[in-house]
């Protein structure tokens, strides 16, 4: 048993009693309540748990939890702001990227990464960028467009329609 | 220059039929705020696990579970004898343990549960169980499967369903004939989501979250075997991480719910990725042999062949599988005689059941092949003889069925192989990613071999043999909010969206609300067939029209003007003559509108022993044209481009039918190339995403959609039909057409691996191909007639 | 499996010394595969991923010095690659961008796996791998230090530190055939250096024996050929014997992911490309691109 403090979306998370061989991913999920990050494989193969640490993306599920205390970790849930979804998010909304959202997630973190890198990426480097994260059900043809539309509407050749918000009960 | 708006708002229109509507679901699983069945907590849960078989047939001698249940934290260890209603399970013959008893019949077979207070604690405790297996000789051989005196594995023997067409004259000949053998691994469905659910016991029975492609279905089984009445098992629809028949059988849910009342405490089970290689079915791996006879002007005259489906140990959903390989096995052309002699086998390989496309897939690589093989033998443009053979609305089948709806073959074939083949891209040229092998940097640009290939299929939407399938659903208006209850279940493919975008179409108003998906309302049947669409889009629109008549007669009863003067126009209900002119809202304050519809489509009859029926609702087909670069001392591929043309009834959102098309595609280019679960002796050797291979983004170009042929189908809710299986039928059959043509040989095995293109591999089979079935004495009237 | 993570060097090797079964883990892209699958170490985890002594590259002399936590995405540097662009071309085939920025060079030392993508480069540059321990530092060739499949020449409480490259006037390809266009393990993989001070070629190959092999006859054969006066030419009529002899140096084996009969003939097809980009002119529109 172990216990260390996680640095999550700027938040601090105290990690009392956790096995030591607990991954970051697991801890994320059943431990701080942030189940954003997906549990897909579980050996790198496929990009659903992806995460940045310390401005680095990575797998989560191959991240020794314990041994990230003090490092900086940000999860999906890290970048909506005010309630307002980033504009990668919005992207991947509007693209119609989202099937059924199991691997959303972690291409969503890639896309941030990617593009906060390099801002006008070309096809053959988005999809290099994108090959760690693995997609069954859109065959990657919407999430693309999702980074495309992203790359036009910062450049400011297009602007998001605001989009009503969904009525509930 | 001002910039383009786009997004969500303008491309979805009011979020009608035939708008690109957002999905409700989007923005909380952007945010992961959507709750997949891992993501499920309840209060004082425990945490399930199962014990699997190591080996492919064996009896168990002695099971001993001490050692497990006397562990600390550990609640509950349950073997068969804990089972306390039926021990068998499945979806069209109940022959499946929900635990082993006395034998195992393939890897990875569930043999006990436990439930623990930690997951880690759950895994040990089953590797404290102690099993003692007399291990027995797998039967791995379809073909001795096939054979009758290759001794049962099984009470009810080894042969699941043997199907045969027979149809016009079997005697025809053709003044050409060409024969192949063909054969198609086993493919996984490999949904990212793994097996998941939450199971919480009540005092009269028990409540399962569970994503699943059909929660009734389950219900009925689950229900069985834990010895309670249907109404006791209460299943809500957890999210789902994608499904593609994965999620058709039970896998997990007995297992749960049994956990769950007997620990009385909730219990989570999470499947990690190996497990769940082992804890569904796969796609039936399968051998072909066809003959093909044609005149000399390219019509085809007869087709024979022999279908050999391993349906591994467990019977599932294999009696339609080999129906529909068996129906479509000669592809969408007309064919006046045919002999067609489909078997589907058990086996001790791992159980196969439903995936996207349901033996159509593996009977258009063949038929396609065969169409190719046609043409070269004819000197034949391939495309003409595909057209010149296409069928046609009013055409008979060859399980003669006449073709009532559309099929529009020829404009589908017309339109994809006539969209100009792709421009070299000069930025590509000289980038490795750009070529086979990838920045593996394998191959220069002069290593490289084009090719092109081209493929047609089809298969039924809904089920068919006289099944009744039917959907419910229930709409519901108040204070100008409708709400739409249905058990569909949402898998990714977008229902949700469709089920508001025809409420806010009949109704005319813009607020629809969908309710969760549980059993109290009535079925709505399986994801799967391409038939949601249809039936529970049917249901919705349905009780949707019925709660439009009731406003209406609500409005003519308190405004005195007749029903018939009265319509729904964009959120206001006017009069024809202008005498009423009310807001929705308005016009039904105080009232609760409601409306349960059980939609049922046409029905269909069953096949008769010669293979003939009235047997499917409605067709729907499609074409692929792929273009691939093969570097031949490699053996490598690198799929350039592929194109498509789908006949679709009509578009209901363009932007969902977008992604079907790209997402079935890119499973048909996965399954041509690299996908394959590779089982020696009964044991899977590739549980894993590290060796069973799926598309990256770097495997699988941009889709183009040359045509999206929209005839709209009679009798379908809004003519529309479904699209989500023909994209994976004729992909794979296109690219592997196309490799072939690169390396001038046909491929004649998918999925092709590198060594089997390269220079020395073996000699494709020439002449005439062994019948498949073990032991033929050669009096069987197909295959060759002398050896 | 307790697990620590110290702050320098020497508390590293104090607890490797100490501790009989404790295991090193930086990027964890092999061993945490392993603890998520329940087979857990029994000993403890000592974390070197951020070890200050362990990261960064330098420049000693004539030759380049690695860190042993050097991520694969820090190796496709551009100013380390253009002393070492066959190290970089294979860290750009591990994986995926999430692997690479985790695993390390260290790293694929350490696991040995006869698959390990910077290995064959490592073996042709003529790479040692430098251990340490509480008892002292010590240098051996990677062609020593890799013993067989997972089995190095490290004693148990050494730790690798830096691999160290003796630069020399030379050009470099690296070849790896997987399956899939991405995220493959190497079904083969060749690393070439034609070594323009030493008059020599050197071959490796990689996921055709129990660990990287050099093809030595074809490296003599080679090294005779080539016209090192002029230009450091190749004779294409040279290649098919160069390309069955590396075939023939190979040692693969029938498995789950291929057939011992392709790797062979890929090994031999991946040298005979790679001295035909290197050395037969004009350079082929590959050779040396930065994409």
């Amino acid at each position: 048993m172990t216990a260390f403090t996680l640095r999550v979306n700027g938040d601090e998370h105290a990690v009392p009693d956790a096995w030591d061989g607990e991954s970051l991913l697991y801890v994320l999920r059943e431990r701080l309540g942030l189940p954003g990050a997906k549990n897909a494989c579980e050996q790198g193969e496929c990009g659903s748990c992806s995460v940045l640490v310390d401005g680095a993306l990575v797998c989560s599920c191959l991240v020794l939890a314990a041994g990230v205390a003090d490092h900086d970790v940000t999860t999906v849930e890290g970048l909506v702001v005010d309630g307002v979804l980033s504009d990668v998010q919005q992207a991947f909304v509007d693209a119609g990227a989202v099937q059924c959202g199991f691997c959303t997630p972690g291409l969503v973190m890639t896309v941030t990464d990617l593009l906060a890198r390099d801002g006008e990426p070309d096809d053959l480097e988005v999809r290099e960028a994108l090959a760690g994260n693995l997609c069954r059900c859109t065959g990657y043809g919407r999430v693309l467009e999702a980074v495309r539309t992203t790359i036009r509407r910062r450049r400011g050749d297009e602007v998001a329609v605001p989009v009503p918000a969904p009525v509930t009960r | 220059m001002s910039p383009t708006v786009t997004g969500t708002g303008r491309r979805a229109g009011r979020g009608r039929v035939g708008d690109s509507a957002p999905r409700p679901d989007g923005i909380p699983k952007v945010q992961g705020q959507f709750a997949f069945g891992s993501d499920l907590f309840a209060a004082g849960m425990l945490w399930g696990h199962t014990l699997r078989a190591p080996h492919p047939s064996a009896r168990i001698v002695a099971l001993d579970t001490t050692a497990a249940s006397t562990m600390a934290g550990v609640h509950a260890v349950l073997t068969a004898d804990d089972v306390p209603g039926d021990l068998l399970y499945g979806l069209e013959v109940r022959d499946q343990p929900v635990l082993a008893r006395d034998v195992v019949r393939y890897v990875g077979e569930p043999i006990a549960v436990v439930a623990a207070d930690h997951p880690e604690i759950a895994r040990r405790a089953c590797a404290a169980i102690t099993v003692r297996y007399d291990e027995l000789d797998p039967l791995v051989d379809p073909e001795l499967a096939a054979d009758a005196s290759t001794p049962a594995i099984h009470p009810d023997g080894n042969v699941v369903r043997r199907l045969t067409i027979r149809h016009g004259d079997l005697g025809a000949t053709g003044d050409v004939t060409v024969e192949g053998a063909y054969e198609v691994g086993m493919q996984d469905q490999a949904p990212l989501g793994t097996e998941a659910g939450l199971a919480i016991p009540g005092d009269a029975g028990v409540e399962l979250f569970v994503p699943t492609q059909s929660l009734h279905g389950d219900r009925s089984q689950i229900a069985a075997c834990l010895g309670l009445p249907e109404e006791a098992v209460h299943i809500t629809l957890a999210g789902v991480g994608g499904a593609f028949g994965a999620r058709e059988d039970v896998s997990l849910q007995v297992h749960l719910c049994l956990l769950a009342l007997r620990t009385g405490r909730p219990v989570k089970m999470v499947y990690d990725r190996e497990e769940s290689f082992y804890g569904h079915v796969h796609r039936h791996p399968a051998r072909l042999w066809y003959r093909h006879h044609a005149d000399r002007d390219g019509r085809i005259v007869k087709v024979e062949a022999r279908l050999l489906l391993d349906g591994g140990a467990y019977t599932s959903s294999s009696p339609a599988v080999i129906a529909n390989a068996s129906c479509f096995a000669a592809g969408p052309y007309l064919v006046p005689n045919a002999h067609i002699d489909g078997w589907v086998v058990r086996t001790n390989n791992p159980p196969c059941g439903a995936m996207r496309g349901f033996g159509a897939v593996q009977t258009c690589f063949a038929h396609e092949a065969q169409m190719d093989r046609l043409a070269e033998a004819l000197a034949m443009d391939p495309i003409d003889l595909r057209l010149r053979n296409a069928l046609a609305p009013g055409d008979r089948l060859m399980t003669g069925q006449v073709i009532t709806g559309t099929a529009p073959v020829a404009e589908v074939i017309r339109a994809c192989a006539e969209l100009p083949l792709p421009e070299p891209d000069p930025t590509e040229a000289d980038d490795w990613r750009a070529r086979p092998g990838g920045v593996g940097r394998t191959t220069d640009p002069g290593d490289l071999r084009r090719g092109v290939g081209f493929a047609v299929g089809f298969k039924n939407i809904a089920f068919s043999e006289g099944f009744d399938d039917y959907s419910t659903a229930r709409v519901d208006l108040s204070d100008g909010i409708a709400t739409v209850t249905c058990a569909c279940a949402e898998v990714g493919q977008g229902f949700v969206t469709l089920a508001q975008q025809i409420t806010r179409e009949v109704l005319g108003i813009d607020d629809v609300v969908l309710a969760p998906a549980d059993t109290s309302i009535g079925s709505a049947g399986s994801t799967s067939a391409s038939r949601q669409t249809w039936v529970s889009g049917g249901a919705v629109l349905a009780a949707a029209e019925a709660v439009r008549d009731q406003l209406l007669a609500h409005v003519a009863r308190t405004r005195g003007t007749p029903t018939d003067h009265l319509a729904i126009d964009d959120g206001r209900i006017r009069a024809t003559d202008g005498s009423v002119d009310v807001g929705i809202v308005e016009a039904g304050a105080g009232v609760a509108f409601t409306a349960t519809v059980e939609y049922h489509h046409a029905p269909t009859t069953e096949l008769d022993e010669d293979g003939q029926g009235d047997a499917h609702l409605s067709f729907a087909f499609a074409a692929h044209r792929a273009v691939v670069d093969v570097d031949p001392e490699l053996g490598l591929v690198r799929l350039v481009d592929l194109a498509t043309a789908q006949d679709v009834g009509r578009v209901i959102n363009p932007l969902q039918l977008r992604g079907q098309l790209e997402g079935g595609a890119a499973q048909g280019v996965g399954l041509a190339l690299m996908e394959e679960i590779i089982v020696e002796g009964g044991l899977v050797r590739n549980p894993s995403f590290t060796d069973y291979l799926i598309p990256t983004v770097l495997d699988v170009p941009d889709l183009r959609i040359a045509a999206l042929i929209e005839q709209p189908e009679p009798g379908a809710p809004f003519g529309a039909k479904g699209v989500g299986e023909p994209p994976t039928i004729s992909s794979g059959a296109a690219v592997a057409a196309a490799v072939g043509a690169a390396v001038g040989c046909p491929v004649s095995r998918i999925p092709v691996r590198p060594q089997d293109l390269t220079t020395d591999a073996p000699a494709a089979p020439a002449g005439r191909a062994p019948c498949l079935v073990r032991g033929c004495s050669g009096s069987c009237t197909i295959g060759p007639a002398t050896q | 499996m307790p697990v620590v993570v110290p702050s320098n060097l020497r508390e590293a090797l104090a607890v490797l010394a100490t501790e009989p079964d404790a295991v090193p883990i930086a990027g964890g892209t092999d061993l945490m595969v392993a603890i998520n699958a329940g087979r857990h170490p029994v000993g403890t985890v000592v974390g070197v991923g951020a070890l200050p002594e362990l990261r960064g590259w330098r420049r000693d002399g004539d030759d380049l010095v690695l860190g042993a936590a050097l991520t694969y995405r820090e190796l496709a540097d551009p100013v380390l690659a253009s002393g070492c662009p066959a190290l970089a071309q294979a860290a750009r085939t591990v994986g995926s961008p999430q692997i690479r920025n985790a695993g390390t060079i260290g790293g694929n030392l350490a696991t040995a796996s006869p698959a390990g993508d910077a290995l064959p480069v490592l073996v042709a540059l003529d790479a040692t791998v430098e251990l340490a321990s509480t008892r002292g530092t010590r240098a051996v060739s990677v062609t020593d230090y890799l013993v067989g499949p997972k089995r190095t020449d490290a004693e148990r409480d050494e730790l690798v530190v830096a691999v160290r490259i003796p630069l020399s006037d030379s050009r470099q390809e690296f070849l790896k055939v997987g399956t899939r266009n991405a995220m493959v393990i190497a079904v083969a993989s060749v690393a070439a250096v034609v070594d323009l001070d030493a008059r020599h070629v050197r071959l490796a190959m990689g996921s055709v024996g129990p660990t990287v092999l050099r093809a030595h006859d074809a490296e003599a054969f080679a090294s005779d050929a080539i016209d090192w006066d002029r230009g450091a030419q190749l004779d294409p009529a040279a290649l098919p014997t160069l390309g069955a002899l590396v075939a023939d140096a190979a040692r693969p084996i029938d498995d789950h992911r291929s057939t011992a009969s392709y790797r062979r003939r890929c090994v031999g097809v991946l040298a005979t490309r790679a001295l035909r980009r290197l050395c037969v002119a004009p350079p082929a529109a590959g050779a040396g691109l930065a994409a």
